[in-house]
């Protein structure tokens, strides 16, 4: 592998349904920051069927170039004919970073291209910089320099690494939705775009689609909510919920929940905050009947207030919480919520 | 039909975890699990056994001491298990990890391969994925219902807002969420085959098609820069308060803090 000949920041750039997805410009905004530190541009690759009217709002967020591989068998997410689609241009355009969402397409996506292409692949993370590898001069080991240093939370979020992969290429990274920022959207830029399609033959891998079944829901996304009142296994029952949503009612807040509560079917999970859940950064969380499981942390530590009730002290949640309240949630929370609605109409 | 399921021998980062007082892991207290989505995996074959007929083989890597979580998987109902163990693979990422379980799985039979989703310690994902690209067989992940109809499986593949209905040919690979099912308990007459139970070790050499430039620290494309345990934020205040106390200390904290 001649890793000069690999050039460029790629990311991919996902649409379900003909919608691109968030995380695709939140990647080209991070792209944007490696291009300039390496000199070079950012490519977005965008893979559907009948996408191309698409590409301009890529370029709007920044995309320098968009290569959009659009086939009929491209039309719903299958891990096959897309992992096709991303590993042929890796082969054609020879990018030095392939940046890919950590979304639940993501992560099955990356694994199997990177197998394909023979790269190595660092799993979510929430940091992406351009340095040097090793970090610090070894005697007797070239250090490179110019290497994509990636970032990224283990052991459940317990423990933070920062991989390299000095010596293939691309080097690959999906990447936790939520963290990277958006550049701002300029309105009206054309797409400089560029047609790109290496066949689809269906075979052995090629599973059939039976069905599609969308959850029915009109909830606001957790991502993007202000103020979360998250509850856990100490709720006690779905129905319990209710004093967890009158609060929300008052607050302008949005509830969510452990992945407990998903677990004992209270609730769905895309309200799940976590390490397999959704990672938050609302303004106010609140954790409540939550012990604090270190999968959850990581999923909300990075909240700017967190308020928790347990009525356990030795709850782990009290270990990142702003304000940690010993108490029973089922007498606090109704009073709560009337000290607010009290506290408003005084306004 | 031949189920071959991956597991892996995890620490235990759920429940009971205890953080030092500089805010880290205190890993000296942590016990070691079968891994939840793998577990789920083998609950699943199980199930597939009790309904069709099956022959389930549980597959780990990792140190000799990983043969405990091939007992626990024989008492639960698993036939055989293997273990992949040999110093030379120490060190593996993901791609090298991939390569010396598809070594192994070149030797055996199957029809499916399951494995858990992703393991609670490294959190990638990505092995069963990997597994089925150099094997060459389609993978459906992320599976919260499992079924098989003649020479396939009929899978529902979850996605956020969404989950599609699947059906592949076998052979193929599945992996599988801990949604997926609630795992069975060890049974008395299980746990008295596992221990007597012959377990199968193989090392480098028992690994087909594979080269060494892929195994091991060696072969892993991916290298560690730095690591360190995570510095959180720490706590604040923790107060035991009555209800009407709880609720003004809040309201007195939101009102400071400019939330309302």
């Amino acid at each position: 592998m001649n890793l000069d000949e690999y050039k460029g920041v790629y990311v991919f750039a996902q649409q379900v349904d003909n919608v691109i997805n968030s995380i695709a410009f939140e990647l080209i905004g991070k792209g944007k920051d490696l291009a300039e530190a390496l000199g070079t541009e950012v490519t977005a690759v965008l893979i559907g069927s009948n996408v191309e009217n698409l590409a301009d709002e890529l370029a709007e967020y920044g995309a320098d170039k968009v290569i959009v591989v659009d086939d009929p068998e491209l039309k719903e997410y299958r891990t096959e004919p897309y992992a096709h689609a991303l590993a042929s241009v890796v082969n054609q355009y020879k990018p030095e970073i392939l940046l890919v969402g950590a979304t639940a397409i993501g992560r099955d996506l990356g694994p199997r291209v990177s197998a394909r292409v023979h790269t190595g692949l660092t799993a979510d993370c929430t940091q992406l910089e351009i340095g040097d590898f090793p970090i610090n001069p070894v005697p007797g080991k070239e250090q490179k320099h110019n290497q994509l240093l990636m970032t990224r939370p283990a052991f459940g979020g317990n423990t933070i690494a920062t991989i390299a992969c000095p010596d293939f290429r691309p080097q690959m990274a999906t990447v936790r939705p939520g963290v990277m920022q958006k550049r701002e959207k300029k309105a009206g830029v054309k797409a400089n775009v560029e047609k790109f399609n290496p066949g689809f033959t269906p075979d052995n891998k090629y599973v059939e689609i039976l069905e599609i079944v969308k959850a029915v829901s009109d909830t606001v996304d957790i991502m993007d909510a202000k103020i979360l009142v998250s509850g856990g296994r100490g709720v006690g029952s779905a129905e319990n919920f209710k004093l967890l949503e009158e609060l929300a009612d008052v607050l302008g807040g949005t509830v969510s929940c452990s992945r407990a509560v998903v677990d004992a079917g209270w609730k769905s999970k895309e309200l799940q905050v976590g390490q397999t859940g959704k990672t938050v950064r609302p303004h106010v969380y609140f954790a409540i009947g939550i012990s604090g499981a270190i999968q959850h942390i990581a999923g909300m530590e990075e909240a700017d207030i967190i308020v928790a009730i347990n009525k356990d002290e030795t709850a782990p949640i009290f270990s990142v919480a702003d304000y940690g309240i010993v108490g029973d949630l089922n007498k606090i929370l109704p009073v709560l919520t009337e000290q607010l609605k009290a506290a408003k109409a005084a306004n | 039909m031949k189920i071959v399921v991956c597991i892996k021998q995890v620490p235990d980062t759920k429940g009971g975890v205890k953080f030092n007082p500089d805010g880290t892991l205190d890993r000296a207290s942590m016990m070691t699990i079968m891994n939840p989505d793998d577990k789920a995996g083998l609950e699943a074959a199980l199930r597939l056994k009790d309904q069709y007929g099956a022959e389930v083989t549980v597959v780990t890597m990792g140190l000799p001491k990983a043969e405990e979580v091939l007992r626990e998987a024989i008492a639960m109902g698993a036939d055989k298990g293997i273990l992949v163990t040999d110093r030379v693979l120490g060190g593996a990422d993901t791609w090298a990890t991939s390569q010396t379980l598809a070594g192994a799985l070149r030797n055996i039979e199957y029809d499916l391969i399951i494995t858990g989703r992703q393991a609670i310690d490294g959190d990638t994902a990505q092995v069963g994925p990997q597994i089925s690209e150099h094997l060459n067989i389609p993978v459906i992940s992320y599976a919260q219902n499992l079924k098989i109809e003649g020479d396939s499986v009929i899978v529902e593949r979850q996605f956020d807002d969404r989950y599609h209905v699947l059906k592949a040919k076998m052979p193929c690979l599945v992996t599988a969420l801990s949604e997926l099912n609630e795992p069975r308990y060890m049974t008395p007459g299980g746990i008295f085959d596992a221990y007597q139970a012959e377990i199968t070790v193989w090392g480098r050499a028992d690994l087909k098609d594979v080269d060494d430039s892929n195994l091991g620290l060696k072969g892993s494309p991916t290298q560690i820069a730095k690591a360190s345990d995570k510095v959180r934020k720490g706590s604040g205040e923790v107060v035991t308060l009555d209800p009407a106390e709880a609720a003004d200390y809040i309201v007195g904290k939101l009102k400071e803090k400019h939330v309302i």
